[in-house]
């Protein structure tokens, strides 16, 4: 029997079902199907290989199938929704660890040097080289971004002075080592320039996401979930496996996409936010206009509800405080007993809110909101004129007035949902405060803006009382 | 305090500064309130029911001496503004703008005087906005003294008696009194048409059942300060001159609202377009104290030119005055709810109040006219919202050679690599690259709402680096074994994880 033929075609097989399970996601309909297809697909990967390619020590490996499993599921269920992010950061260094992991684990195999020989041995400690230091970048920058998106260290932008020419100096090393690296190789040493290689590419994820605001979070998630990807590719490449490759090309350039979706979203250039130190930029600019803004009005509860029953159109656009107030769930009986007193009540999502892409369409699933209620910026701005009252949730830069008429400011030029053309907003805010981008919000000034002080969950919940 | 409310004094004039029902609320606020005999009879309020509310009923003397605030409708005559006195209030409307002598002795009497004419529009000052429940009721009116110098039906209706085609009316000005125009002359069952330069009522006025006569006229937005018309341009004016005089053929009636805050009416309807009208046909001009839309209107009379009746009164709110003197007095009683913050019957005029600030128009034998400018447009922001967007298209041609060049370097790197590699990475790298086109096309299509579940699920499947710790970890070298082991761990963690909770999102996605 043809082992190396049956797994190949598992591998095929495999390759398809996860195409299948990404191309799945393009409605909510299929997405579930796409999942299950997603899981087929691994499991056929991993009985082939397992079958076909393992001959000793299956103890230990079934061992850690099943720890890794019973953690892996655990985890999953227990996440609150609200700290998706953080869960799906932290799965990203866990894939760049096993990268650099497998990566060194290859160079230690004497088998290398008999199998490969010239080019063929250069390209090949290449392909290595790049898997561990794609890895080792990922794993750092996802740790980083984990801590960020927890809470566990400030959100704020670490900016070095020179941080550029740092960030220069430590590519310049990487491809220094990475030839000292091949030279080394080919006389049967190496292991000193990839161990240097490793602590310079931690150094550089760690550096590289400390460098970034917190509200660059969205770009900085999908890009480390493109990296686990292209990790996953170089590994593939090292190891000859078509699986890998194309596996970790799709995840490469699916994250790549989200990447350059959530950059046009806040019309940000993706090196811009590489190059990090988002959000001190226009600290001052806002600490200057900051001033003689006018007076906001305030708003309670009970004058909320009562705006609100009487209105015929109404806007509800969510942010990351909804989040942090674990919100969602009273946003929707709100909005279901609105919609029973046949108000329209829609949501405006905008493509950054939150702290990763899709966070808010999560959260609003997660209380069950039906997604055709449920819009994307484009679809609903030009409906505002039209809006009787919006709801803006603990969110401030995405309905920022200024990101269309001040382009040189630090958000200027973003996209923002324009609640302000519609007859009145409502924001709900913990206080006066600036969002993530650090500048002033001049919607809260507006005449026909009503401040709604104190934490989303508990003002909501007397607004639904109210109601 | 004590309010007084003296009888109007003004020729013609029949309204009243407060009604038995208002008053009676004004005392539960705490204030006294005195209205001079016969003040209401003019608008069919009696001095019994004002006894009956609460008021007391005195002299004229008796109100100008001993009240801390006066309203009224009409600004003070010179016999009237001699009686005020320093550290009394007035309010009523007082047009400082065209009435700067009456501004002058009123700043030097010492009173505290508001303008209800000078009150802000923005929406919080609605109730206090008395020009707009005034404009409602010309409006109203005006259809109904349409309706009296028309000698037909305003309905359609098919009788024994033959056919009775409804009147056609056109109202130019989508105001406050424009809107109340349609709204009246469409429930008697007129075809109603509207016009106005600002294309933001357009939708108010189908949303009042009228036809929005369209300009065909790109880019010139007549929206003003404050939600009012401003002046335009020179071809707009020809282009709406023209729709005027078409129109003028074929409507019975014709009622011109328009307005620009200081400025005379702007003329609209010429001579010759009345000429044009059908014999019968009826012209109510709105704006005939500010001169008027139509040339030929006589403000305050009524002329018959060729058969077409041109009403130009300007008192059209007085001959409605049992409901504007209603209307007026509720608009003033809101602003005295709004002026006494304690409800004891203690005015305060807070000047860091916007609405408060703009209707004084003097304080304390200070001229405060005219107030800051207003904050806010009823209109939509727009304009300088879309400034901004010419820029890109620069971007755009400096791009073009972008790619081109990016994709030669691309393209010459790729062949230089194909020069040096092997044939077994170059099928790999055939693999790698399709597989990134297959992503990116696939990636596209995904909805934006299940951005989270994808990121998830990738993670998960990018953990299909399993398969190289698979690889090796059937090595007899220790080492690279429980290496291997370890990676075993941490990607099953992934794999688990991360399909176990995108099923988790995916589930809640529900219809």
């Amino acid at each position: 029997m043809n082992i190396e033929g049956i797994i190949s075609v598992s591998y095929i097989i495999a390759t398809i079902l996860f195409i299948l399970a990404l191309g799945g996601l393009s409605n909510q309909e299929t997405a579930r199907r796409g999942n299950w297809y997603g899981i087929i697909g691994m499991a056929i990967a991993l009985i082939a290989t397992i079958l076909g390619v393992v001959t000793h020590n299956y103890v230990p490996l079934f061992v850690a199938l099943l720890i890794g499993g019973t953690i892996g599921l655990f985890a999953a269920r227990r996440v609150q929704m609200t700290q998706m992010p953080e869960l799906v950061a932290i799965l990203h260094s866990l894939v760049g660890m096993a990268a650099v992991a497998v990566g060194f684990a290859n160079f230690m195999d004497p088998g290398r040097l008999t199998h490969y020989l010239g080019v063929e041995l250069t390209i090949h400690d290449i392909e290595t080289y790049l898997g561990i230091l794609i890895g080792a970048v990922t794993f750092s920058g996802s740790v980083i971004a984990f801590g960020k998106l927890s809470g566990r260290m400030s959100g704020s932008p670490l900016t070095l002075p020179g941080r550029h020419f740092l960030n220069l100096a430590l590519l310049i090393a990487a491809i220094w080592f990475a030839y000292e690296f091949v030279v080394q190789s080919a006389a049967g040493g190496g292991m000193q320039p990839l161990i240097i290689m490793t602590v310079i590419a931690l150094v550089f994820g760690i550096h590289m996401v400390m460098a970034i605001g917190g509200a660059d979070m969205p770009v900085v998630v999908s890009m480390l979930n493109s990296y686990s990807g292209w990790a996953a590719s170089a590994t593939g490449f090292m190891l000859g496996n078509d699986l890998l490759i194309v596996t970790g090309a799709l995840v490469g350039s699916s994250g790549a996409i989200l990447s350059y979706i959530m950059c046009r979203a806040m019309n940000r250039k993706f090196l811009a936010v590489i190059a990090g130190g988002f959000g001190t930029g226009g600290g001052t600019a806002a600490a200057a206009s900051g001033e003689d803004q006018g007076e906001v009005v305030p708003i309670d509860a009970e004058e909320t509800a009562e705006l609100l029953r009487n209105a015929k159109e109404v806007m509800i656009i969510p942010g990351y405080g909804m989040a942090v107030a674990q919100a969602q769930h009273i946003v929707y009986e709100i909005t279901k007993t609105l919609r029973a007193k046949g108000i329209n009540v829609r949501f405006g999502i905008h493509p950054v809110a939150g702290r990763m892409p899709g966070h808010m369409n999560v959260l609003l699933a997660e209380a069950k909101v039906p997604y055709d209620i449920v819009f994307e910026m484009d679809e609903v701005n030009e409906d505002f004129p039209k809006v009787d009252v919006s709801v803006v949730i603990g969110a401030n830069d995405i309905v920022n007035p200024s990101a269309l008429t001040d382009p040189d400011g630090p958000i200027g030029g973003m996209p923002v949902l324009e609640c302000w053309k519609g007859e009145v907003s409502i924001v709900l805010k913990r206080s006066m405060a600036t969002g993530y981008a650090g500048v002033q919000n001049p919607l809260f000034f507006l005449d026909n803006t009503r401040m709604l002080f104190g934490d989303a969950g508990d003002t909501l919940d007397k607004v639904f009382k109210s109601l | 305090m004590r309010i007084g409310v003296p009888r109007e004094l003004f020729t013609g004039e029949k309204r009243v500064a407060t009604t038995p029902d208002v008053a009676s609320q004004l005392i539960k606020m705490g204030f006294d309130v005195a209205v001079e005999s016969n003040a209401g009879a003019a608008a069919s309020y009696s001095d019994a029911a004002y006894e009956a509310a609460g008021c007391s009923v005195s002299s004229v003397d008796d109100i100008w001496s001993n009240s801390d605030i006066v309203l009224k409708v009409r600004g003070p005559n010179d016999e009237e503004t001699a009686r005020l006195k320093s550290g009394q209030t007035l309010i009523s409307f007082l047009w400082p703008a065209q009435n700067p002598e009456l501004l002058e002795q009123l700043t030097e009497r010492g009173v505290t005087a508001m303008a209800m004419d000078s009150i802000p529009r923005i929406s919080r000052a609605q109730k206090v906005d008395a020009l707009s429940s005034m404009a409602n009721i010309a409006g109203y009116r005006a259809v109904v003294e349409a309706a009296q110098h028309f000698g037909r039906f305003f309905t359609g209706q098919i009788t024994a008696a033959g056919k009775v085609m409804p009147a056609k009316v056109l109202v130019i000005g989508a105001g406050v009194a424009g809107l109340a125009a349609i709204g009246a002359a469409k429930s008697m069952g007129a075809i109603v048409r509207s016009f106005d330069t600002r294309p933001e009522v357009k939708e108010q006025i189908e949303s009042m059942d009228a036809e929005f006569l369209m300009l065909d006229f790109e880019d010139e937005d007549g929206s003003g300060e404050g939600g009012y018309a401003k002046v335009m341009s020179d071809e707009f004016i020809k282009a709406e001159m023209a729709l005027f005089a078409e129109q003028a053929k074929d409507v019975d009636i014709i009622i011109t609202t328009a307005l620009i805050p200081g400025r005379p009416a702007p003329r609209l309807i010429t001579a010759e377009m009345v000429e044009t009208m059908k014999n019968g046909s009826v012209i109510v001009d709105l704006a005939a104290e500010q001169g008027g839309n139509c040339e030929l209107t006589e403000p305050e009379k009524v002329v018959n030119h060729n058969g077409v009746t041109i009403i130009g009164y300007t008192d059209m709110p007085s001959r409605l005055a049992a409901q504007s003197s209603q209307l007026y007095a509720t608009n003033l009683r809101h602003l005295l709810t709004d002026l006494t913050p304690g409800k004891d019957g203690q005015i305060l005029v807070d000047m860091e109040d916007e609405v408060f600030r703009g209707a004084t128009v003097c304080k304390d034998g200070k001229t405060t006219w005219p107030p800051p400018a207003p904050k806010l447009s009823a209109a939509p922001p727009s304009k300088t919202a879309v400034a901004p967007a010419p820029a890109p298209v620069v971007e755009k041609k400096r791009s073009v050679a972008g790619p081109i060049i990016g994709m030669i370097i691309a393209g010459l790197a790729l062949l230089g690599l194909g020069a040096v590699a092997p044939a077994s990475f170059m099928a790999h790298f055939t693999v790698f690259v399709l597989a990134c086109f297959v992503g990116y096309m696939v990636i596209w299509n995904v909805t934006a709402a299940l951005h989270t579940p994808l990121m998830s699920v990738t993670n998960a499947i990018s953990s299909i680096i399993i398969i190289g710790a698979l690889i090796q970890i059937s090595s007899a070298n220790e080492v690279i074994k429980w290496v291997a082991v370890a990676t075993v761990l941490i990607t099953s963690i992934n794999i688990a994880g991360g399909f176990a909770v995108t099923r988790r999102m995916l589930e809640m996605f529900r219809r």
